[in-house]
Formats: structure tokens, C-alpha cells, sequence
């Protein structure tokens, strides 16, 4: 349990710049979402705060204490690598019991094989525990380094996109599973995924990355609710935000230049004509592609709508977000 | 209709790659066949012609092989108590007794030490050094490498004047010590190369998973990628085992008593007492066997080493 405070945090590989003067206060007990496209910097910040990679300039304090002098094994933090990260000489058991059989923790043979049963159970491979680590599905595997990761109690979880090769009922299961063990341990979880789901549902606070700077930091609801960017805004929200032109809809304020639907700005049955391309139904919702001149917009419908392409209804966006020319909130 | 796979042989691609394999192996063991015979001929049969293929059976090559023997005047001979040992009675029908032990038990012995010595210390100086070249930042890494493989460009032998020379100067010729360094450093290059291939296909994500599961560096080296690099380590040190054991050029002009390894010996049979085939073919085939036994011990890693790169990803 800790809590962790980046400040000024800038990393350069050869002439790509990862990280760029970040700071972020993570409070202890805080589950933690960076979001963000490839080569944003998320995995950068978890190895960065991990100690695999030293940080050019800036400051990585854990519990008020720098750790920049610490090696890894010092920090006591776990991390969860996206993939390559059983020991495939060791069966399952063993690898979960790496951890524990380290000269940091070194814990007794018996208190050890409890523990790893416990946490088998918990992620549903008890059953392969004598198994190598190279006879596993991949699903398997990324369970068993999940598992590695929570045979310790650690200061700090590090997962990078632990979930992003696990089958869709697996991934719900161990999202629920994850929250219960941040929820039960009251540990500090710091998280990269590109699943907006998992952002929505685990998070306390989601960080959103955008080349190397971190361009907001706040609750998943403000992150999704009051974006500072047309980025921001594009990051979460299924469908996507769709962009237009600010003068899509008639008048826009002084400065805009893009106006932002989310479909809940869209109203559907009152203001300006448009053609239903295509309909979704995807169960739960129902996407409409609608076209409206020369713009595309993507919103939702009721899930029993008898919508079919070539058919014309009206809209009108309500309370939309505005962008400014550099893609700024107005 | 029949199914045709595309990646499983035909039963007559299969025969035809039986045959061919067979052939080859046929012509690359005859000269093994050859010279284990051979040891197990009688010293007539072994130079009769046309060539004996069936033949009765004798230990008189590896008794000879083991033994100094001497010629004693018919007298005497006549009056020497019987022989106690079955080497002793195989001797005797030649018309000769032993004299004492031959010098190859302890050139052999100087081989393996040799040999074995080289290529462990091949294998540890080799192992550490690609793993820095693998891992780490080093000043003119590709340079060094370059260097390193250099001393591979020409034959060995070329430097053997300066070595001499060297080896006198500093007393390392005819040492036990002297012939591992010299083996070592020859083989040192090949044993970097390939090793740091092995440990660049070793995704350097174990290691950090080690360090932050709470190990040092070296900890995580010795757990988790050596066990890895095992593979590697194994082909790489027949390699280093086959050019130690059997150099013979060095071995001559470095080595002549105590640190004499088998290869400069064997020949040397040849003069003692007339041409005896059988001694030196019983002698060649006693030196095999260690390479083989160690060979076949790690014949599966070696098979797996040499595809190694191929089907990794």
C-alpha cells in the first residue's frame, strides 16, 4: 500500500522522446487506468516506476520516498507484462512460487504451496499447476502471470494490458476478480489498457497519454464527461465521439471548430434530415450510421428500433462539446 | 478420391530420403567400421590383402596399446613361470613379455583434462561475455565483437612460431595450464558468437520479470536465463570439445612429455615395435569414445541448438 508521486518524469529512446515532464500524484489505494494509443508512454511509466528503465530527468517518489536509487527488487512493487513473462523452464507452480522463493521474501516451502493454491484457485488453474509453463493457452499463461503478481504483497500493481489476450467471459470474470482484489487488498493499482470497458469499470482515476505528455488526469466519469480535448474525448466512448465541422448544426460559439457528439447529444426525431446508412444491432445497443450531407455520424438507437437503411429521420445535437482549431475544449 | 497432404511425405519420398540418408551414413562410418576393426585384428590380419572383413578376434592391439614389451632370449623364455594375466598369456605367444604400462593411459588422461578443461572454461569465460555483449551497453559493443571473431580468420597454426616463442618465454610449453589457455583462446570466439545468438533469442522480459519478482541481476541470470541458454551451452561446447580433443598441430610443437595429449601420441605407436596397425587403431578407437559418449549425452540439445534459431518465433 503506497502512494506514488511522479514529478517532471522524461524518458528519450535514441530520438523517440517516450515521456515528456509528466506529473501525477496517485493516491494510496487508487486503481489507475493510463490510456492512450501505441507509443504514448504507458509502458513506459510502468517500467519507469518499476525500476527496469531509469528516467532521464524527473523524480519517482514511493510513499514520500524517491526510489530512483532502488533496484527493482527493492521497490516491492509487481508487474504484470503484457505477454513473454512466464518462465517457460518452470512448470506453473513453480513459476508461482518465483516470487515468494526470492532472497527479498524467501518464505517457508509450506506457507508458500498454500498461498500458490489459494491463488490458483482464485484464477481457476488449479488444475494445471504441475503443467510446464509452455503447455498453457494464452489465456492460461496471462492468468498464471497475474497469479505471480498476486502471490505478493506488494506496494504497488503494475499491470500492462494483463487482460488483452483473454477471451471476451475470461476478461469479464477476472475484471470483476481484479476490482475484488484491489477492493479486499486496498492496494495501489496502476493499469495500461487500451479496453475501454475495463478503464470504465475498474478505474478510481484514468490518466490519458498522448505522445509521451499526459494530457488529463481525473475521474473516469469527469475523463468521459467534461474531456479537456478532442483526444480525451475520442479515448473512451463506444461508439466513438463523432468530430464534425463546427458549423455542421448552424451557429457555433466564437472560436470552435469542431463540434463533438457522443450519441447522447444526439436527439433523434427534431431538427435537420438524415439518411440511415447501415444499423447495428449488437444486443445490448443498436449503432445507427447515419449520413447527413457530406458528414458521417455514428450514434445509438433504441435496441428495438425498426430503423432499416435508406430511411430518413430527423436530429439535433444537445449539449454538445466544443473544440477549438487545435482540438482544445471550449 | 485420395487426400493429399501437402506437408506429410509420400511413402516413396520417404524411401528415396531412407536410402540417400543411409548411403551417406554407410560412407561417412566406413572408415569407422575401419579402424574399430582393425583394433580387434591380429597383427597379420590387419595388413593381409585382400582386406579381412571376417576374422578371429584379438586384444593383442589394446594390450599393446597399454603395454611396453620386450624381446627376451629363447633361453630364458623358456624357463619363465607361466604368465598370470590373460594380457600377460596374449604377449607371451608373440614371443615377448611386458616390460611396464605404455605412456597412453596418461596422454589420454592429459587429453581429457585438456579438452575438458578448454571447453568448461570456453563455456563460462563464453557464456558471461555474450551475455554482457547480449544485455548491456558496452562501449564499441560491435567492434569488440568483430575483434573477437577475427582471431578466427585465419588458421590458428599460422601464429604458431610467435606462440612457441611466447610459451617458451613464459614456461607454459608442455603445461597443462599452457594447453587449456591456448585452447581456450581459440575456441573463445566461436563459443561468444554463438552463444550470444542463443541469448539474444532469450526475450529479455524473464529477466525483468525476475528482478522485479525480487532477484538481483546475477540471481536472475543463474535462474532464469542459463536454465534457457542450456540448449545452446550444450552445442556450443561439443564444438569447443571437437577442436580441443582432436587438435593435433598445436599439440605436436607445444607438448612432448608431461602435458602430451593423445593425438601427438598415437602416431608415436607406429615406431616402438615395427608397424602396429592394431595398437594405433585400438588407440584412435579408445579416443572417440569420449566425444561420442559426451556427444550422445547431449545429442537432443545439440539437435534442438541447431534449429534453434528456425523455429523459435
Amino acid at each position: 500500500m503506497a502512494d506514488i508521486r511522479l514529478s517532471g518524469l522524461t524518458k528519450t529512446f535514441g530520438a523517440t522522446r517516450a515521456l515528456a515532464d509528466v506529473s501525477l500524484t496517485i493516491p494510496d489505494g487508487a486503481f489507475v487506468v493510463l490510456l492512450g494509443p501505441t507509443g504514448a508512454g504507458k509502458t513506459t511509466t510502468l517500467r519507469l516506476i518499476a525500476g527496469l528503465d531509469r528516467p532521464d530527468a524527473g523524480d519517482i517518489a514511493i510513499d514520500g520516498r524517491s526510489v530512483l536509487a532502488d533496484t527493482p527488487a527493492q521497490r516491492d512493487v509487481a508487474m504484470v507484462f503484457q505477454q513473454y513473462s512466464l518462465y517457460p523452464h518452470l512448470t506453473v507452480r513453480e513459476n508461482l512460487a518465483f516470487p515468494l522463493r526470492s532472497p527479498v521474501l524467501n518464505w517457508p516451502e509450506d506457507r508458500i504451496t498454500r498461498k500458490v493454491a489459494e491463488v490458483a484457485e482464485v484464477l481457476h488453474i488449479a488444475h494445471k499447476l504441475d503443467n510446464k509453463a509452455t503447455q498453457l493457452s494464452g489465456g492460461e499463461m496471462q492468468r498464471v502471470s497475474i497469479g505471480r503478481a498476486l502471490v505478493r504483497n506488494p506496494r504497488i500493481y503494475l499491470m500492462d494490458e494483463p487482460l488483452s489476450s483473454l477471451d471476451a467471459k475470461l476478461r469479464a470474470d477476472l475484471r470483476v476478480e481484479l476490482k475484488r482484489i484491489h477492493a479486499e487488498l486496498g492496494a495501489t493499482f496502476l493499469y495500461v489498457t487500451h479496453d475501454q470497458i475495463e478503464a470504465m469499470t475498474m478505474a478510481t482515476h484514468v490518466g490519458v497519454l498522448d505522445q509521451g505528455k499526459l494530457v488529463q488526469f481525473g475521474t473516469p466519469r469527469e475523463i468521459y464527461e467534461n474531456p479537456v480535448s478532442a483526444y480525451v474525448a475520442s479515448r473512451l466512448g463506444q461508439p466513438r465521439i463523432t468530430l464534425l465541422p463546427a458549423d455542421a448544426f448552424g451557429p457555433a460559439p466564437a472560436g470552435a471548430a469542431q463540434i463533438g457528439l457522443r450519441p447522447e447529444h444526439v436527439i433523434l426525431g427534431e431538427g435537420q434530415p438524415a439518411t440511415v446508412r447501415r444499423v447495428e444491432h449488437l444486443g445490448d445497443q443498436t449503432r445507427l450510421h447515419l449520413t447527413m450531407g457530406a458528414h458521417e455520424i455514428v450514434t445509438l438507437a433504441d435496441p428495438h428500433t425498426t430503423l432499416a437503411p435508406g430511411e430518413q429521420l430527423s436530429i439535433r445535437p444537445e449539449n454538445p462539446l466544443w473544440f477549438d482549431a487545435s482540438g482544445n475544449r471550449i | 478420391m485420395t487426400a493429399y497432404s501437402v506437408t506429410e511425405p509420400t511413402g516413396r519420398s520417404k524411401l528415396v530420403a531412407g536410402l540417400l540418408v543411409t548411403l551417406y551414413a554407410v560412407i561417412t562410418l566406413l572408415p569407422l567400421l575401419w579402424i574399430i576393426s582393425t583394433g580387434f585384428k591380429s597383427g597379420p590380419d590387419s595388413i593381409s590383402y585382400p582386406p579381412k572383413v571376417v576374422f578371429e578376434p584379438s586384444l593383442e592391439g589394446y594390450v599393446n596399446l597399454f603395454t611396453t614389451r620386450t624381446r627376451v632370449a629363447a633361453e630364458e623364455f623358456q624357463n619363465l613361470p607361466p604368465p598370470e594375466t590373460w594380457y600377460d598369456a596374449i604377449v607371451r605367444e608373440s614371443g615377448m613379455v611386458i616390460a611396464g604400462p605404455s605412456r597412453f593411459g596418461e596422454r589420454f588422461l592429459n587429453s581429457v583434462i585438456i579438452g575438458f578443461g578448454s571447453t568448461f572454461l570456453s563455456i563460462f569465460l563464453g557464456t558471461l561475455a555474450a551475455y554482457a555483449f547480449s544485455r548491456f551497453k558496452v562501449p564499441l559493443k560491435d567492434d569488440l565483437l568483430f575483434f573477437i571473431l577475427s582471431t578466427r580468420m585465419m588458421p590458428p597454426i599460422a601464429v604458431a612460431i610467435p606462440i612457441y616463442l611466447m610459451y617458451r618465454e613464459l614456461g607454459l610449453s608442455d603445461t597443462h595450464l599452457g594447453m587449456i589457455l591456448l585452447y581456450t583462446a581459440v575456441n573463445i570466439s566461436l563459443a561468444v558468437w554463438l552463444l550470444k545468438g542463443f541469448i539474444d533469442e532469450i526475450p529479455r522480459e524473464y529477466e525483468e520479470a525476475a528482478l522485479i519478482d525480487g532477484y538481483t541481476r546475477f540471481q536472475a541470470f543463474r535462474k532464469v536465463v542459463l536454465p534457457q541458454a542450456a540448449t545452446g551451452i550444450a552445442s556450443t561446447a561439443i564444438f569447443c570439445l571437437i577442436f580441443a580433443w582432436n587438435e593435433y598441430a598445436f599439440a605436436v610443437l607445444l607438448t612432448s612429455g608431461t602435458a602430451q595429449t593423445a593425438p601427438p601420441f598415437i602416431p608415436t605407436i607406429i615406431g616402438v615395435g615395427g608397424q602396429d596397425w592394431p595398437a594405433v587403431a585400438a588407440g584412435a578407437t579408445i579416443f572417440l569414445l569420449p566425444v561420442m559418449i559426451f556427444t550422445i549425452l547431449l545429442r537432443k540439445h545439440l539437435l534442438r541448438g541447431i534449429t534453434f534459431g528456425a523455429v523459435r518465433k
